[in-house]
C-alpha cells in the first residue's frame, strides 16, 4: 500500500451526488481516505457509523473524511442515507478500482478494496497509512486520532 | 473540554461502573437499541461472570440509542440500572418516551425524578465517558466484550461462552 512520505496518487472520482472530487480539491487540509470493501455489507456499516459519531471531533482537529469503494454513486447515495452519515462517499466505479489500485489496497481476487485508511496532508503528501490485517478487523476511530496527534 | 480520543486500553473497573455477578471479569460495550446486544444479553446473563456494562450508543445507526443510554443512567440514580437494562433488552420494539414511562412505572422508578435526571449534565457526561473510553479502546461494533483485556467484537462465540461457563 502507499507509504507515508509518498506523493498522494492523483484521482478524480464522483461522490454520492455526482459531484467530482479530485486530489487537488484536498489541498490545504488534512484528509483521511477510508477504503472499505462494499456498500451495504454489515461490517462496513458499523465502521462508517462509528466514524460518523466522532466526525465533529475529527473536523475540529482539521481532518476531513471521504469513504472510497468500488460501488457506484447511486449505490453510495442510498448507502449514505441508509447509514445516516454525513461525509462523502467516492465511487471508484469506472474503471473499476483504478484509484484503489493506485493506493495499493485493491483486492484483485475479490474485486473490491481492502479495508484501509490513508491520511493525506495539506501539501497532498501521504502522512500515514494503515491496512487491516483482515477484512473482519475494522480500523478503530482511535487510530485516526493517533495519526492526527503524531503530525 | 473532552478528553482526547487517541488509543488507550479499556479502563479497569471503576467504582461507578455498572457491575453484576461474580466470576471472571467481562467488560461489555453495548448499545441498548442494538439487536445483537439483546441477543448477547440472553447469553451473558446466565454466565457466572463479573459483568460490567458500558454505553456505546451509535446514534447514526440507532436513533434512540443515546436517549436509552441516558434513561438507563437516570434509572441507575435510583438504583434500577439493571432492571431498566433488562427491560429494554427484552423488548426493543417499544422505545419511545411513553414506553419508557410505562417501564418506569412497572419497575417502581420515580417518574418526575427520572424525567429530570435523564436530561441532566451529569448523566450525559456519564454516557459520554463510556462511549469515549470505548472509542479509545478501538470499539467499532456492538457488542464488544473485553475478556482478559482482549477485545472480542460481535456476538460471543461458542469458544468464548464455553470458556466462561
Amino acid at each position: 500500500m502507499i507509504a507515508p512520505g509518498s506523493e498522494a496518487p492523483d484521482f478524480a472520482l464522483s461522490d454520492q451526488d455526482g459531484q467530482q472530487v479530485s486530489l487537488a480539491d484536498l489541498r490545504g487540509k488534512t484528509t483521511v481516505l477510508v477504503f472499505y470493501p462494499l456498500d451495504f455489507s454489515p461490517v462496513c456499516t458499523d465502521q462508517l457509523n462509528v466514524y460518523q459519531e466522532v466526525l465533529p471531533e475529527l473536523e475540529a482537529q482539521g481532518a476531513f473524511l471521504y469513504g472510497v469503494s468500488v460501488d457506484s454513486a447511486f449505490a453510495h447515495k442510498a448507502f449514505q442515507e441508509h447509514l445516516g452519515i454525513g461525509f462523502p462517499l467516492l465511487a471508484d466505479f469506472h474503471p473499476k478500482g483504478q484509484v484503489t489500485t493506485r493506493y495499493g489496497v485493491y483486492n484483485d481476487e475479490r474485486g473490491h478494496g481492502q479495508r484501509a485508511l490513508v491520511m493525506i496532508g495539506p501539501e497532498l503528501d501521504v502522512k500515514w497509512s494503515h491496512r487491516s490485517p483482515s477484512p473482519l478487523e475494522i480500523p478503530g476511530a482511535n487510530l485516526i486520532f493517533d495519526a492526527l496527534e503524531a503530525q | 473540554m473532552h478528553s482526547k480520543l487517541s488509543s488507550a486500553g479499556a479502563p479497569p473497573p471503576a467504582e461507578d461502573d455498572h457491575l453484576r455477578g461474580d466470576g471472571p471479569l467481562v467488560v461489555e460495550y453495548a448499545d441498548l437499541e442494538c439487536p445483537y446486544c439483546a441477543r448477547a444479553n440472553l447469553v451473558l446473563r446466565d454466565l457466572p461472570i463479573r459483568r460490567i456494562f458500558r454505553h456505546f450508543p451509535v446514534v447514526s445507526k440507532h436513533p434512540r440509542a443515546r436517549v436509552l443510554a441516558l434513561a438507563a443512567e437516570a434509572a441507575a440514580l435510583q438504583g434500577r440500572f439493571w432492571e431498566l437494562h433488562d427491560s429494554l433488552m427484552d423488548d426493543q420494539g417499544h422505545l419511545e418516551d411513553p414506553h419508557l414511562w410505562a417501564r418506569c412505572e412497572t419497575l417502581g422508578i420515580d417518574l418526575d425524578r427520572f424525567e429530570h435526571d435523564r436530561r441532566s449534565q451529569v448523566v450525559a457526561e456519564r454516557v459520554e465517558r463510556d462511549f469515549r473510553s470505548g472509542v479509545r479502546a478501538g470499539v467499532m461494533t456492538t457488542p464488544t466484550l473485553f475478556v482478559d483485556g482482549v477485545a472480542r467484537p460481535g456476538l460471543p462465540g461458542e469458544d468464548l461462552i464455553a470458556r466462561l461457563r
